[in-house]
C-alpha cells in the first residue's frame, strides 16, 4: 500500500499534513478538553530532567571548593533536586495518563463516528476491495494513532521540552559554549535524516520481500493437492528457498543500515564533548566559566542528544499518524450519497402490501452518461402481486433491485412506493416494509437465532421458531444439534450455501415487511434443501408485493408477471406462458433454458 | 515484589528455545555477544574517563588556573577512543544479532516449507489456510523475536558486574548505592513487564474483537442495510471500541507510573551518589572526577537496564511462537505412498506399484474417514474399463472428489485396495495456480518431452488463450501476474494433467467453468489424441454426463449404482431427482454465459 508509505509524502501533501492537523485538532473536543494544562504539565515534566546536570554543576561549584566539602551545601542542594526529581516524575506521569485519557476518548469517538458514517454511505460504490480498504479505517489507520498518541506524541512534547530545557541551561552558564556544542550536533540531523532514508527504503523492501515469502509458503500450502498430485516439490522447494533467501537478504540488509544509525548519536556525542571541553579548558575560568558548568556540559550534551535518535523513528511514525488520521477523516468527509428526509417530511408507510411503481428511472454509477446501467425504465407493479426479473447478466436487473430498496438513488425519475417516493420515507419505515433477501445470504458468526434475531431486534425464540415454522422449515432447524442455537461460523460457512439462504429468509420473515425483493441464489444446492427452499419462497411471499430477481426457469414460471431486462431497458413484461409465445428476448431465453436443460435428452 | 513462580519455569522454557535456536548459527551470535562485551567495558570506561578528565584537565585548569596542552590532548583523544570503540561494540553486536535472526529465521522457514511439501494431505484438510502460512510467517518471526536483544542484555549483565566490581574496588560506601540501585531497577523493570502483560493482552484481544466487529459488518453491510440495522450494528461497535478505550487507558495509567518511576529512580541514585560522594570527597577517599564517573555511570546504565525487562518481555510470545513452529515441525510425515521423485513427473499412486488385473482402474472395498471419524467413503468397489469415460454422479457431499483423491493415491489412511494402470494424472475443480510463468505452470519442475507441451495445451483447447496473453507461455500468471477466469484455469490445469501423458484421467469436475461446446471439443479431443487413455470424471452437468460410456452413481460415501445414464435413470430414483436437480442449477449458468 504506497500510500502507507511515510517517504512517499510529496511536498504539496506534506503542506496538507499541517492542514489535516488542523482539521483533526477542530473536530476534536475530546482532544482539546485540558490540553494547556496537559501541554504545561509536559514542559515542567521535560524541564524537570536538567536538574542532575544542575545539580553537578552546583555540587561541584558550590558544595565542594577547593577541596573543601561544605556538607550542609550539598545536603541541602540535594533535598531541593530530591523535590525537583518527584514533581518532574509526577508531571510526567500526569502528562502521560492526561494524553491517554483524551487520546484514547477521541480515538474511540472517532472509530465509531466513522463506523456509523460507512454505514450511512451507499453499497452501490462498494465493491468488496474497497470495503477491506473501509474496515482499514476503523482498525489499523486508528490503531496507528494510538500508537502514535502512546510513543511519538509523547516523545515529541517531553523532548521538545527537555532539548528546550537544555538549549536555556547551556545558554544561561556559557553561550558561547552552547553555540559550540549546538553547531556540533547540528550536522547531525540531516546524516540521521539521510539514513533514515535508506532505511525506510530498505524497510520497503523487507515488506516486499516477505509479501513474496507469504505467497511462496502460501503455494505450498494452498497448493498442496497439485504438488503432491504432480510430483511438483522440487519446483516449489526452489520457488520457497529463493524467496526465503530474499527475505533473509533485504532484512539483514535493513537491519545493517539500522545498526549504523543507531550509535551515530555516540559519535556525535563524544564529538561534542570532546569540542566542549577543549573550548571549556581554552576559554578558562577568566571567562566566568566554572569547573562545575563544564562538567555540567558533559551532561546536558548526553541529555541533549538521548532523543535525536528517537526522533528520527517519530519522524516516520508522525507521517504515517498524519496519514492515517488524514484517511479516517476522509471517511466522515465523505458525502452521504442517501440523506435521509427531514423530519418534517419523512413519511412512515403503511403495513399493507404497497403499489410500487418505477418512473423514467435512469441510473449511472458515477453519474457519467457512459457508465449509464439502467435507462429509462418505467413499470408498475400492483399491490401483492409476485414479479420475477429476468435478464443476462449485465441487464441491470441487481442495480434495479438495488434501487427499488434504496441502497441507491435514481439518476433520473423516481421510485414510488405506496404512491411515496422512496428518498421521503423514513429509514426505519422504509427497512421494515421493504426487505432484502440478498444471493450470498450473509450471516453473522452467532448463532442461528441471533441471526434471524436481526430482522427483528428484542424478538423472542418462540418468534423465532415460529418464523421458521411459518416457512415450513419447522423439522429442518429440529434437525439441527443444537437446533436454532447452532453457530453458523464465519460469515456462516458451517451451513451449506442453502441453508444459508433458509436462514436469510426466517430473518427475512421475521422482520415482517409488506414488500420483498429477493434475488434467487445461482449456487447448486443439493436436492433436498432446494425442495425446502422453493416452499419457503412460495410461504414467505404470500401476501407479500414481491420482486424476485430469477436466476432459475422455474421461477419465471410461478411469477405473475415477468419483467425482462435487456442492456438497461426493461424490455418486455407480461405472464411466463403470453412472453414465451411471443417470440422476443424471453422466448430466446426460454430456448436457450431449454436446450441446456435438455442436453441428454431425459 | 516477588515475581510469581511461573517465572522460574519460563526462564528455562526460554533457555531451551534459545538455545535450539542459536545452535542453528551459533557463529553470527557469538560474534554479537562480543560486540555487546566490547560495548559494556567501552561504557564502563567512558565514564572513567569524564571522571579522570575532570581530575586532570577540567580541575587543574579551573583551580590552579593552568593545564599542560599533552592531558588535555589526551582526554580529548581518550574521550573520542572510548566512544568509537564503544559505537563500534554496538554496530557490531546489532548487525551480527540481526544477521543471527535473519539466518535462524531463514532456517525455520526452509523447514517448514519442508515439512508444508511433505505431510499429508489430510493435515492441509484439518488446518486453517491462514494458520499454516502464519506458522512461517508471523510465528517465526516471534519465535525469533528475542534473539535481537538478547546479546545487548548479556552485554547489560556484563555491564552490570563490571560496575559494581569498580564501584567496591573503589568505594565501598558508593558502592552499597550502586548495589541497592541498581538490583531494585532490574527488579522494576522485571515487575513492570509483568504487570503490563495483563492489560496489554487484554487490549490486544479488545482489538481483535473491534477488528472482528468492523471486519464482519462492513463485510454483511449489505444485509445490516437491508434490515435497517445500522444503529444496533454501531451500538455493538461502539461498545467494543469503549471497551478498547478503556483497556489502553488502564495500560496508560500503568506505563505512566513505571516510566515516571524507571525515569526518576536513577536520578535519585545519582543524588544520592553525589551526597555520599561529597562526604567521602570530604574525607579524601575518593577525588571529585571519581564522583563525576560514578554519577556518569548510573546516567548510562539507567536505560540498558530496560532492556532486560525487554527480553523477559518478549519471552512469553517467543516461546509461544516457538512452540506453534515446533508443532509444524514434529508433524509425522506419512506420505512415502506419494513418491516425491519419479523419472517421468508422473503422480505418485497410493498401492504405487500393484498393476491392476484387466481394467483400467479396479477400487475394491474401499474405506475413508476423517480423522474426527466421520465416514466419507463406506466399502467403496467399482472398476473402469481401459479406455472407456466414466462418470461419477452424486449429490453435494457424497465423497465423489474424495474417492478421485484415493483413485489418484492423493490421501493416507486409505483401507481396501486401490489399483490403476499409470501414470496417473488428477485436474481439479478449483486448480491452484502458481505465481509463475504459463509454462511452469504446467510443467511444474519437470522436463517435459519435446511436443508434450504444445500437444497438452491444444487437447486443453488452451493454446488460444495462452496466445492471447502478452507474453504467450512466459507470461507469468497467478497472484502477481495475469488474471485467468475459471474456464482458463481450468483448461491450463487440464494442459497440466495431459502433459504428464497418462494412462488414466481423473477429471474432479475439471471443466465446470468451461462451456458446454468447448468441453464437448476437449472430451473428443482427449479421445482422439490419446487413444487408450481411461477416463474417470465427475460430472454435474447434463451435457458432461452425456459424453460419458458409463455413469457410477454415489449417495453418501458409497457407489450405490452402476450402468448408462439411460439404465440409472430408470432405475434409480436418487439419481433421476440428482440429474433434475442439476438441470435446474444449470439454467442459471445459460443465462450467463450469454452475457460473456
Amino acid at each position: 500500500m504506497s500510500n502507507d508509505r511515510a517517504d512517499a509524502v510529496t511536498p504539496a501533501e506534506r503542506e496538507s499534513q499541517l492542514s489535516v492537523l488542523r482539521r483533526g485538532w477542530r473536530s476534536s473536543p475530546d482532544l482539546r478538553e485540558g490540553a494547556r494544562l496537559t501541554l504545561a504539565l509536559a514542559l515542567a515534566g521535560g524541564a524537570g530532567r536538567v536538574v542532575v546536570p544542575v545539580l553537578v554543576q552546583q555540587i561541584l561549584d558550590r558544595g565542594v571548593v577547593s577541596g573543601a566539602v561544605r556538607m550542609h551545601v550539598v545536603v541541602g542542594l540535594a533535598a531541593a533536586a530530591t523535590v525537583i526529581i518527584t514533581l518532574t516524575a509526577l508531571a510526567s506521569r500526569a502528562t502521560r495518563t492526561r494524553l491517554a485519557i483524551a487520546g484514547e476518548r477521541y480515538l474511540a469517538a472517532l472509530r465509531t463516528d466513522a463506523f456509523r458514517h460507512i454505514h450511512r454511505l451507499s453499497l452501490a460504490t462498494q465493491t468488496e476491495e474497497r470495503r477491506g480498504e473501509l474496515v482499514a479505517r476503523v482498525t489499523s489507520d486508528v490503531e496507528t494513532l494510538s500508537q502514535f498518541l502512546s510513543w511519538g506524541g509523547m516523545s515529541w512534547l517531553v523532548n521538545g521540552a527537555v532539548m528546550l530545557a537544555v538549549v536555556c541551561v547551556m545558554a544561561a552558564y556559557d553561550a558561547r559554549l552552547a553555540l559550540v556544542a549546538v553547531t556540533v550536533v547540528l550536522p547531525m540531523a540531516g546524516v540521521l535524516r539521510l539514513v533514515q532514508k535508506y532505511m525506510s527504503r530498505a524497510y520497503d523492501e523487507v515488506r516486499a520481500r516477505n509479501g513474496e515469502l507469504l505467497t511462496a509458503v502460501s503455494e505450498t500450502v494452498m497448493g498442496a493437492a497439485v504438488v503432491r498430485a504432480y510430483a511438483a516439490h522440487q519446483a516449489l522447494r526452489t520457488r520457497s528457498s529463493a524467496a526465503i533467501a530474499g527475505q533473509r537478504r533485504a532484512f539483514i540488509r535493513a537491519g545493517t543500515i539500522g545498526a549504523l544509525l543507531f550509535p551515530s548519536g555516540e559519535v556525535f556525542s563524544v564529538l561534542t564533548i570532546s569540542a566542549v571541553v577543549v573550548g571549556g579548558v581554552w576559554l578558562g575560568p577568566a571567562s566566568g566559566l566554572s569547573a562545575g558548568e563544564l562538567v555540567a556540559f558533559v551532561f546536558l550534551v548526553g541529555l541533549f542528544l538521548e532523543p535525536v535518535a528517537e526522533f528520527t523513528e517519530i519522524m516516520d511514525q508522525t507521517q504515517m499518524a498524519v496519514a492515517g488520521w488524514r484517511r479516517v477523516l476522509d471517511v466522515l468527509d465523505t458525502p452521504v450519497e442517501l440523506p435521509d428526509p427531514a423530519p418534517d417530511v419523512a413519511v412512515t408507510l403503511p403495513h399493507d402490501a404497497p403499489e410500487i411503481v418505477v418512473e423514467h428511472v435512469s441510473f449511472a454509477y458515477t453519474g457519467a452518461e457512459t457508465t449509464r446501467v439502467l435507462h429509462d425504465v418505467d413499470v408498475t407493479i400492483r399491490a401483492g402481486r409476485r414479479v420475477a426479473l429476468v435478464g443476462a447478466t449485465g441487464s441491470g436487473k441487481t442495480t434495479l433491485a438495488k434501487l427499488l430498496t434504496r441502497l441507491a438513488d435514481p439518476t433520473e425519475g423516481r421510485i414510488l412506493v405506496g404512491g411515496v417516493d422512496l428518498r421521503d420515507v423514513d429509514p426505519r419505515s422504509l427497512r421494515s416494509t421493504l426487505v432484502m433477501v440478498p444471493q450470498e445470504g450473509f450471516l453473522f458468526d452467532t448463532t442461528i437465532a441471533q441471526n434471524v434475531r436481526f430482522g427483528r431486534p428484542g424478538a423472542g425464540d418462540a418468534e423465532v421458531l415460529a418464523a421458521f415454522d411459518d416457512l415450513g422449515l419447522g423439522p429442518w432447524v429440529d434437525g439441527l444439534a443444537a437446533g436454532i442455537d447452532t453457530p453458523v461460523g464465519e460469515r456462516g460457512e458451517h451451513l451449506s450455501v442453502g441453508e444459508r439462504q433458509l436462514v436469510a429468509l426466517a430473518r427475512a420473515h421475521l422482520a415482517g415487511p409488506s414488500c420483498l425483493i429477493l434475488d434467487e441464489a445461482t449456487s447448486a444446492v443439493d436436492p433436498a434443501t432446494e425442495v425446502r427452499l422453493s416452499r419457503a419462497i412460495e410461504s414467505l411471499t404470500s401476501g407479500r408485493t414481491t420482486i424476485a430477481i430469477a436466476h432459475r426457469l422455474s421461477t419465471a414460471e410461478r411469477a405473475d408477471e415477468v419483467l425482462v431486462m435487456d442492456h438497461g431497458r426493461l424490455v418486455e413484461r407480461g405472464p411466463h406462458d403470453a412472453l414465451v409465445s411471443a417470440g422476443g428476448v424471453y422466448s430466446r431465453l426460454h430456448a436457450r433454458w431449454l436446450s441446456a436443460t435438455a442436453a441428454i435428452g431425459s | 515484589m516477588t515475581p510469581p513462580p511461573v517465572s522460574g519455569r519460563l526462564l528455562r522454557r526460554g533457555l531451551v528455545v534459545v538455545r535450539s535456536e542459536v545452535r542453528l548459527h551459533p557463529r553470527p551470535f557469538a560474534v554479537a555477544v562480543f560486540g555487546a562485551l566490547v560495548y559494556a567495558l567501552a561504557t564502563i570506561a567512558s565514564s572513567a574517563v569524564i571522571g579522570r578528565v575532570v581530575d586532570r584537565v577540567i580541575t587543574p585548569r579551573f583551580e590552579a588556573g593552568h593545564v599542560a596542552s599533552g592531558a588535555v590532548v589526551a582526554g580529548v583523544l581518550a574521550i573520542i577512543g572510548v566512544g568509537l570503540v564503544k559505537a563500534s561494540g554496538i554496530v557490531c553486536r546489532r548487525i551480527m544479532a540481526n544477521i543471527t535472526q535473519a539466518r535462524v529465521q531463514a532456517t525455520i522457514r526452509e523447514e517448514i516449507v519442508e515439512r508444508y511439501l511433505h505431510l499429508p494431505m489430510s493435515y492441509f484438510q484439518t488446518h486453517p489456510t491462514g494458520e499454516l502460512i502464519a506458522h512461517a510467517g508471523a510465528d517465526v518471526e516471534a519465535a525469533t523475536m528475542v534473539l535481537a536483544p538478547l546479546p545487548w542484555s548479556t552485554g547489560v549483565l556484563v555491564l552490570l558486574v563490571v560496575a559494581a566490581g569498580w564501584l567496591l574496588a573503589t568505594d565501598v560506601f558508593l558502592a552499597a548505592i550502586g548495589l541497592v540501585l541498581l538490583p531494585s531497577l532490574l527488579l522494576l523493570n522485571i515487575v513492570f513487564q509483568r504487570k503490563m502483560e495483563e492489560p496489554a493482552t487484554r487490549a490486544q484481544d479488545r482489538l481483535g474483537v473491534v477488528s472482528g466487529v468492523a471486519y464482519e459488518s462492513i463485510d454483511g453491510a449489505l444485509v445490516v442495510k437491508a434490515l435497517g440495522a445500522e444503529d444496533s450494528e454501531a451500538r455493538r461497535f461502539a461498545h467494543a471500541a469503549r471497551d478498547l478505550r478503556d483497556a489502553k487507558i488502564d495500560f496508560a495509567r500503568l506505563s505512566a507510573t513505571f516510566d515516571a518511576l524507571l525515569n526518576s529512580l536513577p536520578s535519585i541514585g545519582i543524588v544520592a551518589i553525589l551526597v555520599i560522594g561529597a562526604w567521602r570527597v570530604e574525607r579524601g577517599a575518593v577525588t571529585p572526577g571519581t564522583l563525576v564517573a560514578f554519577a556518569s555511570l548510573l546516567n548510562l546504565l539507567a536505560w540498558p537496564l530496560r532492556l532486560v525487562g525487554w527480553v523477559l518481555g518478549d519471552l512469553p510470545r517467543t516461546i509461544a511462537g516457538f512452540d506453534r513452529v515446533k508443532a509444524v515441525l514434529d508433524q509425522a510425515v506419512l506420505d512415502q505412498a506419494v513418491p516425491e521423485e519419479r523419472a517421468d513427473g508422473s503422480a505418485g499412486v497410493g498401492s504405487a506399484g500393484e498393476e491392476p488385473h484387466g481394467h483400467a482402474i479396479e477400487v475394491s472395498g474401499v474405506s475413508f474417514s476423517y480423522e474426527d471419524g466421520t465416514a466419507v467413503l463406506t466399502d467403496v468397489s467399482f472398476f473402469v474399463e481401459r479406455g472407456t469415460v466414466a462418470a461419477l454422479v452424486g449429490p453435494t457431499g457424497c465423497g465423489k472428489s474424495t474417492l478421485l483423491q484415493v483413485v489418484a493415491g492423493l490421501l493416507d489412511g486409505v483401507d481396501g485396495d486401490v489399483r490403476t494402470e499409470l501414470p496417473v494424472a488428477l485436474a481439479f475443480q478449483e486448480p491452484f495456480v502458481f505465481a509463475d510463468t504459463v509454462e511452469g505452470n504446467v510443467a511444474l519442475g519437470h522436463d517435459l518431452p519435446a511436443g508434450v507441451y504444445d500437444e497438452a495445451v491444444s487437447v486443453a483447447q488452451a493454446a488460444e488463450f495462452i496466445d492471447r496473453l502478452p507474453d504467450g507461455l512466459g507470461s507469468v500468471i497467478g497472484e502477481r501476474g495475469a488474471t485467468l477466469s475459471g474456464g482458463q484455469r481450468q483448461r491450463l490445469a487440464l494442459a497440466r494433467a495431459l502433459a504428464r501423458r497418462p494412462r488414466v484421467l481423473l477429471l474432479d469436475d475439471a471443466t465446470s467453468s468451461v462451456d458446454p461446446a468447448t468441453e464437448a471439443d476437449i472430451l473428443s479431443g482427449l479421445a482422439s489424441a490419446h487413444s487408450g487413455m481411461t477416463v474417470l470424471m465427475v460430472a454435474t452437468r447434463p451435457s458432461t454426463i452425456a459424453l460419458a460410456d458409463r455413469v457410477l452413481y454415489m449417495e453418501s460415501g458409497r457407489v450405490v449404482a452402476a450402468g448408462t445414464h439411460a439404465e440409472l435413470l430408470a432405475s434409480s430414483a436418487g439419481y433421476a431427482d440428482v440429474v433434475r436437480a442439476y438441470e435446474e442449477a444449470r439454467e442459471g449458468m445459460a443465462l450467463d454465459l450469454e452475457a460473456s
